[in-house]
């Protein structure tokens, strides 16, 4: 059921003009897409450092030696983690790869790695500050005695940050606009088999009239589209029913239907092949509402 | 029906190509743009711009919902393949400190003299405050920096700290106590750029605020006479890491600017742009500021003799002021052409 997905949310849908000119349309990623990725990425880089101390704590180096590595791979893997998957993968982290997500740049252009640098270094200030102050890691805040008021101003700090990209139509977080991209769901659609190729001789079986062919729009058609894809699934065979009755009901067909998917495959054809038609002379009719 | 489908007709015809550009992106996206042979390389960008002509006509001619949405998705995976970042980690980084890192500090050049000279002010004020009154020095450094130092202290428990090998509880952490310098500097750092967001005033008073803490120090170390043992300590890894908090609290101050004052561009176009330019001094900052923790945690416990260390901290400056006036310079036309 992919057919009308891309349709269904018209207010997430970007258009980027290509250098050749061609619009290219994508999804904006959702807020719980990014939190999902975020989430997978700090569990691979608190899996990497503790698989690190773990590998490095066996190898009997000095214990110097062992801290120095600890300090240095801490600092690596949490400032550098996502910068460094970003530039290698084309905006794409593990957490990000995993669900279909992407960094692009806002205006089309190429993905520069001083975007990708500034996007990603702004995530001191959005949640390793107040992280560190949480834990008390940083100023030596714990020391004075306030302490419980600052963690309190560091949970809100993370909560404003972090809900930031929820206020904004495209869900950019604070490195977004810092570095002037956005983040992007490009799952890979499948090309299926052409509806309308099984059945070009046997058409004849069901003579449309044009008026008849008038009746539904665009719309119709993908619905029409995303029915008729969705073989296989459970309730298909009631939905052809349903949905075969009422187009009966409403183009006032007459003649005998030994079989609703074999109709309903016909009117299909028929109904894009009309359409489409009048779409070459700049005709597009959107829907059954659409009286022009 | 007799007449065979316009858009079916165009789907049969270009779908070979069609089918061609998948396999090649699912290639490059697996196994990294790499893997591609030279044949397929120049396939690529054919196939690429087929497809997005593919797209094109298609919205005007085709109503088939999945035929447009396979398209969409299609141009657009190959339009990031395409156009995507396409450098490998290491090409980037030598680019970067050859390049990016010397060129951004240039452009920012206002930014770090007003960096700089905040530094500054902040050293005299805190200087002169605590000069008249020793007591201010608790106002200006936290305890937890002071490590009990102070105005109170002795001349001779003043001089030890200067020229303590480490032996104590750091004897044998050199290395941890080093990486641990970095990573806490390397984080205030990228905090004072970071924050730059919030209009750079914080900034600026993160550099002034440094500066008036020094200032303290110094102060209390002057009324000792220690002032030439004090900088000999200070200065052969404070030359790098000085450097690297100007430079961060510049480019903070740069963001700030960016978001006040757009000047021509739109609010957000202007902290996109001017963004990206600080990012790349801010990275390049958190390189100084681990040539730095080097030096501070290692070098100086090591090495007692004040000689010594004022001429390191000579030649960090030399070196420091030679790359970023001279690193990075476009050749003369002339130059390119012999």
């Amino acid at each position: 059921m992919t057919a009308v997905n891309l349709g269904a949310e018209p207010g997430r849908q970007r258009a980027l003009l290509t250098p050749e000119g061609v619009p290219v349309r994508f999804m904006v990623a959702a807020g719980g897409d990014r939190a999902g990725a975020f989430v997978l990425d700090v569990l691979f880089i608190v899996l990497a450092v503790l698989a690190f101390f773990l590998s490095i704590a066996f190898t009997g180096m000095g214990g110097d030696l062992v801290g120095a590595l600890a300090f240095l791979f801490w600092f690596v893997a949490t400032t550098l983690y996502f910068a460094a998957f970003e530039l290698s993968w084309q905006g794409q982290t593990p957490g990000k790869r995993l669900l279909k997500l992407r960094v692009v740049d806002a205006h089309g252009g190429p993905l520069t790695a001083e975007a990708v640098v500034a996007r990603n270094l702004m995530r001191e200030v959005e949640l390793w500050l107040p992280v560190k102050v949480f834990f008390g890691l940083s100023f030596g805040l714990a020391l004075a005695g306030g302490g419980s008021w600052w963690i309190l101003g560091a949970v809100i700090w993370i909560f404003l940050f972090s809900l930031f990209p929820l206020f904004n139509e495209n869900r950019l977080r604070v490195g977004d606009l810092v570095a002037g991209t956005f983040v992007i769901r490009s799952p890979a659609a499948t090309l299926l088999e052409d509806l309308t190729a099984a059945l070009r001789e046997k058409a004849a079986d069901y003579p449309f009239t044009e008026a008849q062919l008038d009746v539904y729009g665009a719309y119709e058609l993908q619905v029409l589209e995303s029915v008729l894809r969705s073989a296989g699934t459970t309730g298909f065979a009631d939905q052809v029913r349903t949905v075969a009755e009422k187009i009966r009901r409403r183009v006032a067909w007459e003649g005998a239907v030994p079989d609703d998917l074999a109709f309903l495959r016909a009117f299909y054809a028929a109904q894009r092949g009309r359409l489409e038609r009048r779409m070459l002379f700049g005709k597009r009719r959107a829907s059954k509402h659409d009286r022009s | 029906m007799t007449v065979s489908l316009k858009s079916a007709a165009f789907r049969a015809e270009r779908e070979t190509s069609w089918r061609e550009l998948e396999a090649l992106l699912a290639a490059a996206q697996g196994r990294g743009i790499r893997a591609l042979s030279a044949r397929q390389l120049m396939r690529l960008p054919l196939l690429y711009r087929a497809t997005l002509s593919s797209l094109s006509v298609a919205r005007t001619i085709s109503l088939d919902q999945n035929l447009l949405e396979y398209l969409e998705s299609l141009a657009s995976r190959a339009y990031l393949v395409v156009y995507g970042a396409r450098r490998g980690l290491f090409e980037v980084a030598a680019d970067f400190f050859a390049r990016r890192f010397p060129r951004a500090v240039r452009a920012h050049l206002p930014h770090v003299a007003l960096g700089a000279a905040l530094l500054v002010a902040g050293g005299v004020t805190g200087f002169m405050l605590t000069q008249r009154d020793p007591d201010r020095f608790y106002a200006f450094v936290s305890p937890a920096l002071a490590q009990g130092r102070g105005p109170s202290s002795s001349t001779e428990s003043l001089r030890k700290v200067l020229y303590s090998s480490g032996e104590g509880q750091l004897g044998d952490q050199l290395k941890t106590f080093a990486m641990f310098l970095f990573t806490h500097n390397a984080g205030i750092g990228l905090l004072a750029f970071a924050v730059g967001f919030a209009g750079g005033v914080v900034s600026g008073w993160l550099l002034f605020d440094t500066g008036l803490m020094m200032g303290a120090f110094a102060a209390v170390y002057a009324r000792h006479g220690l002032s030439f043992d004090l900088w000999g300590w200070l200065l052969p890894h404070g030359v790098t890491e000085l450097t690297a908090v100007v430079l961060c609290g510049a480019v903070g101050m740069a963001l700030g600017q960016a978001l006040i004052f757009p000047g021509q561009e739109e609010r957000l176009a202007a902290l996109a742009r001017r963004g990206r330019e600080a990012a790349v001094v801010a990275l390049g900052a958190v390189a100084l500021f681990f040539v730095a923790g080097l030096i501070e945690g290692i070098f100086r416990q090591r090495v007692q003799d004040p000689g010594v260390r004022y001429a390191v901290a000579l030649a960090s400056a030399v070196l420091l002021l030679a790359y970023f006036s001279l690193a990075g310079r476009e050749r003369s036309a002339q130059g390119a052409r012999g």
